[in-house]
């Protein structure tokens, strides 16, 4: 925390001291420079993971961040004036929907589930999307807008717009500077406001602070979550240690026998990837219905069913899934209960609720 | 241009500073750090990122695998000096078979230049072993279960046997602390210990090989299908895992 402030410092002066030796046409002048604004870091993050990726070339700013969230909540982005990234991405559902799939702009569906939005700056390896396509969160928000599915916009358009209009050029100085407006800046703003969006205050984390206590069943929740010999979820899921609940790694966790969406396979042409996607945090579960890229399963019940029975066999499986020939873990009925409780005490409803991070 | 400009002078900062310490280091000229490069092979044959779940290979038992995902934990590296007095080297590596970045250690401590043998630990000792005290490994989810005796884990090696029949079935070598009894706990680490006299000067590299093949052989033949699975809680096989590694880590090529 400390440092990253010398660090913002630091960059803040370099970057007054760039401006004041160039042309008179670049000067910023004082009461422009955006007010830095590093992330507040949860204590159960700061406890135990290690700190969150903030590319040097996109401080945290007061201005920045605004400007994000009111790009976030603008329908301007797409073709028609009808959606914005919050769109799929509520806020009362964790920043996703409760579709299975997306519909855009043209009314097209898309073919993945929504993915929800939260503690997006600690996924260390920055590999967005169920197939990770994107690499960084500023590149990931050029994305939607262009995608034929989603806003179906071009660039050049979102940029004319935001100059016409008669708010975003004096928040775009305001966050940047006396640059042009460009997609870079666009999405640079996006990705601040999407960072500021953390969720660390479930059950579980109180009960990691002390602050709470968890009943007999959700204990016993966390056992199977952690037995190798029933639940096994934490080689993937994140553990009391692991609070983002996530590895942020792509698996193939047994859905399918043969593919119809490849997943990271579609990406990197390996064949030995097909089939594996993120691994999604379980944070939030409550409020993140449908589950998996897909949104197949609309309940955690038939995801539980799925790790206990209904495993796929096929040559990506990972080899985690290990009980895959019986089809699963076979969780008793009251593993599966307890298993559930458990989960639920990973969702936050004062994320949902944060008012910083609803429109207006 | 503006943008070039401020590169530039940070990079130019950044490479002043780090020059400024080098001189500090450079008008001492006392201590030495050595690079510890980490290798994996099967008897020999080097195995490389391209392998996972690519490469075939036949372990003592006669069973054909594949490699899905290879980490293992190395720490507590200690150079002997020919007095026998010992330089603890701080740091630890979690190395990832599919992250070459991983391969390369510079501990954050030195030596004055000369011969030493070398000594470090596979896993983490009792000691060290403490359960969520690194941040790195946490964010790594490279934990071991609390139940099972928390800490972390120190080898995880996943794949597939059988993968030369039609019915391929999944392996989970992951080892850590061994589990004799609810709350009873055994510790499971190996110190390794090395008497070949390595002379350390400003530029050497250590070369610390890991031979797979010999988590399947040596002084335990691993039937994996006997043992294959939930092997975590199984104290037996904890502890035939810890054997086998006695014998998986070798010292490999010393460049100055
Ligand atoms: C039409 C619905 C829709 C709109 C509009 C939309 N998204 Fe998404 N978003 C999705 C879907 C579906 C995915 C998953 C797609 C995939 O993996 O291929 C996704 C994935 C993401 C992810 C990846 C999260 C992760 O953890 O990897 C981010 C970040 C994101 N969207 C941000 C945005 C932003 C910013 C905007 C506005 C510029 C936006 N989305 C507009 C549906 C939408
Ligand atoms: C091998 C790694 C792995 C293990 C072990 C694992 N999962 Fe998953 N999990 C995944 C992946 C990958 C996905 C996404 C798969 C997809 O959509 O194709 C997923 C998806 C989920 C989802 C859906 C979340 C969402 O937002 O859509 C839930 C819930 C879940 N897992 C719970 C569990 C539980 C409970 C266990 C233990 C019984 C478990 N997982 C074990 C990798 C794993």
């Amino acid at each position: 925390m400390k440092n990253r402030w010398y660090i913002h410092i630091i960059i803040i002066f370099l970057l007054s001291s760039c401006s004041s030796s160039s042309s008179d046409n670049d000067y910023v002048p004082t009461q422009n420079t955006p007010t830095p604004s590093p992330l507040d870091i949860p204590q159960v993050f700061e406890d135990n993971i290690i700190a969150p990726i903030i590319p040097t070339d996109n401080p945290q700013t007061v201005e920045g961040v605004a400007l994000g969230k009111k790009l976030f909540f603008d329908p301007i982005l797409s073709v028609d004036f009808t959606q914005a990234c919050a769109s799929c991405h509520l806020p009362q559902n964790a920043f996703t929907d409760s579709n299975t799939f997306s519909t855009g702009v043209n009314g097209d569906l898309g073919i993945r589930n929504s993915m929800p939005l939260f503690n997006l700056a600690w996924n260390y390896d920055e590999n967005f999307f169920w197939d990770g396509r994107a690499f960084r969160l500023e590149h990931q928000a050029l994305q939607p807008v262009t995608d034929p599915t989603e806003m179906a916009n071009t660039w050049s358009e979102v940029v004319t717009r935001l100059n016409n209009h008669e708010e975003y050029p004096d928040l775009f100085k305001a966050a940047f500077g006396n640059q042009n407006i460009t997609k870079e800046l666009t999405t640079k703003a996006i990705a601040q406001f999407e960072r500021t969006l953390i969720s660390a205050n479930s059950k579980f984390d109180q009960y990691l602070l002390g602050q709470a206590t968890l009943t007999t069943q959700e204990q016993n929740g966390l056992n199977i979550f952690m037995d190798e010999d029933r639940g096994d979820c934490f080689h993937c899921h994140g553990n009391p240690n692991n609070p983002l609940w996530t590895d942020n790694a792509f698996h193939n966790n047994g859905l399918d026998t043969t593919f119809s969406d490849n997943g990271l396979g579609q990406i990197t042409g390996d064949p030995a990837d097909n089939g594996k996607f993120k691994s999604p945090s379980l944070r939030n579960l409550a409020y993140t219905a449908p589950y998996m890229h897909d949104g197949r399963f609309s309940t955690l019940d038939e995801v539980i069913n799925h790790y206990s029975e209904g495993l796929q066999d096929s040559p990506t499986i990972d080899p985690l899934m290990k009980k895959v020939d019986q089809g699963g873990v076979q969780l008793s009925n009251q593993d599966k209960a307890d298993l559930k409780a458990f989960l639920l005490t990973l969702s936050d409803p004062s994320f949902i609720n944060n008012p910083n991070f609803s429109n207006q | 241009m503006k943008k070039i400009a401020l590169i530039l002078i940070l990079g130019m900062l950044t490479f002043s500073c780090t020059e400024d310490n080098d001189d500090k280091l450079g008008s001492n000229n006392i201590n030495v750090t050595p690079t510890f490069t980490f290798t994996q092979n099967w008897d020999d044959t080097a195995i490389s990122p391209s392998d996972i779940e690519n490469t075939q290979y036949t372990n003592a038992n006669g069973e054909v695998l594949t490699i899905t995902r290879l980490r293992y934990l190395l720490s507590h590296f200690e150079l002997l000096d020919e007095n026998g007095n010992t330089t603890p080297l701080q740091g630890y590596q979690l190395i990832d078979l599919s992250d070459a970045e991983t391969y390369n250690f510079i501990p954050t401590s030195a030596v004055t230049p000369g011969n030493y043998t070398l000594k470090f630990v596979y896993g983490f000792n009792e000691a060290d072993n403490i359960d969520g005290a690194y941040t790195d490994l946490n964010s790594a989810s490279w934990n071991w279960p609390e139940m099972l005796g928390g800490g972390y884990h120190f080898l995880q090696f996943d794949g597939q046997y059988n993968v030369n029949t039609t019915t391929p079935m999944p392996f989970n070598y992951h080892n850590g602390m061994a589990m004799v009894s609810e709350d009873n706990f055994e510790q499971n680490f190996v110190a390794f210990e090395f008497p070949t006299e390595i002379p350390i000067s400003e530029t050497t590299t250590i070369e610390i090989q890991f031979n797979l093949a010999e988590l399947f052989k040596n002084p335990n033949l691993w039937d994996l299908n006997t043992y294959n699975t939930s092997l975590m809680p199984n104290y037996e096989a904890q502890k035939m895992m810890q054997e086998n590694i006695a014998s998986a880590f070798t010292l490999g090529e010393i460049t100055q």
